[in-house]
């Protein structure tokens, strides 16, 4: 039986906004532990960082499963992962510094993980700003791909933000950074598949 | 004869709000975030602020004198204390220790003394600390990470175990180690650092009076994920410093090696004195969020124990010997 597309879509719907309740759910129920703040952005950062990479699992799950349903959710699944990074950057912006912005602008400057968690968020901008439609036609196929290429150095650098982050246990982020590296080899064997064929043909 | 001057630290006396005043406002924080989950910005702010389940069998009591020095600042509450601890070696979230380290036994427990003292050995903890003498000290404790509590521990001055050991003049420092047994110990299965975690002191920083052996906190014997049964408190330095539950202490003339200093050199050095001025290399130290406040609060030259510590260090460059 096929399932229609457009129950996959609400379904998806659903599920990206499960973490956002849990996280409400358990901030009005004290479930965040003794420093609520710094878990809220763990915890944001962390979904950020979970969504981006499955946005990226998109195009490996089409080549596996060789259906088209994986590419249509894949504007909803990146702006999924731009709405939590964006909720992690207000986090630390309002809650965790109270916009102590002479503070920020130190961090940003002076801390390499807080400056490549920056630049991540202003491509997740910027991609999302052109994620409708009519302004990818605006641009134009070509153009919009170009520009839409930014979401694997933001990946990379996620991965980054998070290594650079962590104090002694390096384990989660290494496992962030193989996760998102197969997914790229996915798409390098593929690419390097697709001309040996074309040759072949 | 004695003469008490004042210090800065040296506030009024306030006695410590009872263990079970603080469950109970903490329990109404709960209900109150519970009951009014529609008026959401107000449940927000009871709620986040509200603790998880309090940890269940409380530790023997201690019988403590209070200390005339403690901070008169309103202390954490147990719950917190108890639930978000930096113990890597029963894993290295906040949450894990508390569930790793239930049921870890501290008891018998002995610590051996070695190197340049007259009284080497093998002594048992509550040979080493006299139940007797224990006083109950509230110190402001500040973490590297920049979050910070103020904890009623009771315990003993490192001096005095000091004297009694009798460092020789040559001995012009002092090491400690935890305990090594990855069995008890679960998250010394994974090399996060070098085991056993290891700490020191130079000599007149472990006799300063404010140098605390610990043994116990709100007036009863430590919790396991809080370092017992015997751990360092040094107010004035990073709580990294405050090595837990100690097997052994050495005396020697050269500067011991320390954990986190062989973990990260850059990042965290052999004297990791509590300083605003001097920024961690991937993080201002010149605030820090006291646990259950929402806005952060400066951060005070040696944890506001200036008064009492700066002279140890005076001609010292910090930035240098951070």
């Amino acid at each position: 039986m096929k399932i229609p597309f457009r129950a996959i879509w609400w379904t998806v719907l659903v599920f990206v906004f499960l973490p956002l309740v849990w996280l409400i759910y358990n901030a009005l129920t004290g479930g965040l532990g003794a420093n609520p703040i710094e878990a809220i952005n763990r915890y944001l950062g962390d979904w950020a960082l979970r969504f981006l990479l499955i946005a990226l699992a998109l195009t490996p799950i089409r080549i596996f499963t060789k259906q088209a349903w994986p590419i249509r959710l894949r504007r909803m699944l990146g702006l999924t992962a731009f709405f939590y990074a964006f909720a992690h950057l207000s986090n630390y912006v309002v809650i965790d510094q109270f916009f102590d912005w002479a503070t920020i602008w130190q961090d940003i400057v002076k801390r390499r993980f807080i400056t490549v968690g920056m630049v991540v968020i202003l491509i997740l901008l910027v991609l999302a700003l052109t994620s409708p439609a009519r302004i990818a036609k605006r641009l134009g196929a070509k153009k919009w791909k170009q520009l839409h290429w930014l979401v694997y150095p933001a990946g990379a650098l996620a991965c980054l933000h998070f290594f650079w982050m962590v104090k002694a246990d390096i384990r989660e982020p290494i496992i962030y950074g193989i996760i998102f590296s197969i997914l790229i080899i996915i798409r390098l064997v593929e690419r390097h598949r697709k001309k040996l064929s074309l040759r072949g043909n | 004869m004695l003469i008490k001057v004042k210090k800065q630290s040296d506030l009024s006396e306030n006695d410590v709000t009872p263990e079970r005043l603080f469950k109970a406002r903490r329990k109404f924080l709960n209900i109150g975030a519970a009951s009014i989950t529609g008026a959401a910005l107000s449940g927000i702010a009871g709620g986040i602020f509200a603790s998880p389940t309090p940890t269940k069998a409380a530790g023997a009591q201690l019988g403590t004198t209070k200390w005339a020095g403690s901070t008169d600042e309103t202390p954490t509450d147990f719950e917190s204390i108890t639930t978000y601890n930096n113990f890597y070696e029963f894993g290295t979230s906040k949450e894990a220790p508390r569930f790793n380290a239930e049921g870890f036994v501290t008891s018998p427990w002995t610590v051996e003394v070695s190197g340049l003292a007259k009284n080497t050995g093998t002594f048992d903890v509550w040979d080493l600390i006299d139940k007797n003498k224990l006083e109950e000290r509230i110190y402001r404790h500040r973490c590297v990470e920049t979050w910070s509590m103020v904890v009623p521990w009771v315990g003993i001055p490192l001096a005095d175990i000091v004297k009694r050991l009798e460092p020789q003049t040559s001995a012009k420092y002092i090491a400690f180690k935890t305990l090594h047994d990855p069995e008890r110990m679960p998250g010394q299965e994974r090399a996060v650092l070098q085991w056993p975690y290891v700490e020191g002191l130079r000599l007149d920083e472990a006799m300063n009076p404010l140098a605390l052996l610990v043994v116990g906190v709100y007036g009863q014997e430590l919790p396991p994920q809080n370092g017992a049964p015997i751990r360092l408190v040094v107010p004035w330095k990073y709580g990294f410093k405050g090595i837990k539950s100690i097997v052994k202490i050495e005396f020697s003339e050269n500067e011991p090696p320390t954990s986190w200093n062989i973990s990260a050199p850059g990042e965290y050095g052999f004297y990791a004195n509590v300083n605003p001025n001097v920024s961690h290399p991937r993080w201002s130290q010149a605030k820090e969020r006291r646990i259950g406040e929402f806005l952060k609060r400066k951060t005070l030259m040696f944890n506001g124990y200036s008064d009492e510590v700066a002279s140890l260090y005076s001609n010292m460059d910090l930035e240098k010997y951070f």
